[in-house]
């Protein structure tokens, strides 16, 4: 038996030091170049007070009118939902290392996905409404194209932490690539599906309810028009029904996801 | 043993180096015939899962050839190697069961390599081979599980119902790579005893790996050494002496 040595001092890590250091240095510096200071944000906030004052009177009178394109807000995000992930299923698979072996496609493929995950689902709802006009069907297209980005990153994460046995049990049963998925890789991320689409619906419904600000259909419309025309009385009763109804579908799609996982 | 049969496993010249340049097997020759109950054992890394893997193909060897039941599965192609494939049941360490699913659904996946694709997309499975499935199961002892999700079966019971899968093939070789390795003492031998009798009463061959030796000696009729991807040992129980065993045994023991 050796004598109990002493616990060594760990070595000093100066490049974690040196990285937070260079972290610190970095914000303060991009806050003086862009001359950002804590004043700006309370310059105005008498301003803040008033509207908030006037939406706080709300017009109730107005609520049959939100009806209709709360309505349409809704579809719009199960439809574009609805697409995308059914677009997103296959090309998960596509870009998964466990079901695609050849590292150049997965790559190109990830890539693109990447790209498609970087544009703001705002600038796919302006796009699409100088595409296909204003309106709803604008409003599906930016929002299927952003649950497609979503979603397929979240998907092929989960296919890439299954369990790699029973796809090799099944290969060694002499079944094929369309076969392995089926019964393989299915049965163990159908649950995570449901999961993730069920979650992408909840964003977009409050997504889309922005996106109609761009022009692309449902409730957005009427809150820009409300907000363009200074009826922050209705601009208050807008904001309380997306609030009501935002607030049912995440609490159902929550309980929902709950009993799934 | 009538030298007129027609082997079932046959590895000629076969040699397998990985791309990173580990050598896995060397020029290994072996003749299995039907009904055999054979026990591949050796040091961890010294070759015994990649000579299983090189049987079905799980892993392509880099010379030599493999032949199931006269036809090359090393040169096979396509729908040809899937073929081959399904007369090869294969029974996993760790089981490789889809826990979610049930007992049934798993059994019936040693199935699809009997069915067109498209049939196996929307997962119809003739009633016929749901029976089937079935009676794979009672060979195992497991009927009044089939409708339980995998997942809530014991070590051992999951180990049978793979088992059953691989039965519902309706292989000619059934191939058991470190079976028991996850299991306890007691659910080894009902595992063991399960593949016995598969191998006696239904004529299957059994080709599997172990780490114990007692094991190999109990219930092989032949027993193949390998050490560093080399067949230093081949031949029936009685002559694996403990001087033999002890042979396979020399040497360090390799990472894979």
């Amino acid at each position: 038996m050796t004598a109990p040595s002493s616990l060594p001092k760990r070595k000093l890590q100066w490049r974690k030091w040196a990285l937070s250091a260079f972290m610190v240095v970095g914000l303060i510096w991009s806050a003086w170049i862009t001359q950002a200071h804590m004043g700006m944000f309370f310059q105005n906030i008498g301003q803040f007070t008033v509207i908030f004052q006037e939406m706080a009177h709300v017009d109730w009178s107005y609520t049959y009118y939100t009806v209709d394109p709360m309505i349409q807000t809704l579809k719009m995000s199960i439809i574009g939902t609805l697409i995308g992930s059914a677009l997103a299923f296959p090309y998960a698979l596509l870009v998964s290392r466990n079901i695609v072996t050849n590292k150049v496609v997965v790559g190109i493929f990830r890539f693109i996905l990447n790209i498609v995950r970087t544009i703001p689902d705002l600038m796919l709802a302006a796009l699409f409404v100088a595409v296909v006009g204003i309106g709803p069907i604008a409003g599906i297209f930016a929002l299927a194209i952003f649950t497609f980005g979503m979603v397929g990153k979240l998907f092929y994460e989960a296919i890439e932490t299954i369990d790699p046995g029973p796809l090799e049990a099944l290969r060694a049963a002499g079944a094929g690539r369309i076969e392995i998925i089926r019964f393989a890789v299915v049965p163990q991320i159908a649950n995570y599906f449901i999961s993730y689409v069920l979650y992408a619906f909840e964003i977009n419904v409050r997504a889309s309810t922005v996106l109609g600000y761009m022009g692309a259909g449902g409730i957005g419309i009427y809150l820009q028009q409300a907000l363009s025309m200074f009826r922050y009385d209705r601009v208050g009763l807008i904001v309380l029904v997306i609030f009501a109804v935002v607030l049912v579908i995440d609490y159902i799609s929550g309980k929902a996801r709950e009993a799934l996982l | 043993m009538a030298e007129t049969v027609k082997p079932v496993i046959e590895f000629d010249h076969v040699s397998k180096i990985y791309p990173n340049g580990v050598v896995g097997l060397k020029d290994i020759n072996l003749t299995i015939q039907p009904g055999e109950f054979v026990v591949v054992v050796g040091l961890s890394g010294a070759g015994k899962s990649t000579l299983m893997r090189a049987i079905n193909r799980l892993h392509d060897i880099s010379e030599g050839d493999v032949r199931i039941d006269g036809t090359s599965i090393t040169k096979a192609k396509g729908k040809q190697l899937l073929h081959i494939r399904r007369q090869i049941g294969m029974i996993f360490q760790n089981f490789n069961l889809v826990n979610r699913a049930t007992v049934l659904k798993n059994v019936l996946t040693g199935r699809v390599g009997y069915y067109p694709t498209w049939k196996m997309i929307f997962g119809l499975f003739s009633a016929e081979d749901k029976q089937r499935a079935y009676e794979a199961l009672g060979t195992v002892d497991l009927q009044d599980k089939v409708y339980t999700r995998a997942d809530q079966l014991s070590g051992g019971q999951q180990q049978r119902v793979s088992i059953a899968r691989a039965l519902t093939q309706t292989p000619q070789i059934i191939l058991a790579d470190e079976p028991i390795a996850s299991l306890d003492p007691q659910t080894t031998k009902r595992v063991m005893d399960d593949l016995r009798r598969i191998n006696q009463e239904m004529g299957i061959t059994v080709v599997a790996n172990l780490h114990s030796v007692e094991l190999a000696q109990e219930y092989a009729t032949r027993i193949i050494g390998i050490r560093a991807g080399e067949k230093v040992f081949d031949g029936p129980v009685a002559e694996a002496t403990d001087e033999a065993i002890a042979e396979i045994y020399s040497g360090e023991e390799q990472e894979v």
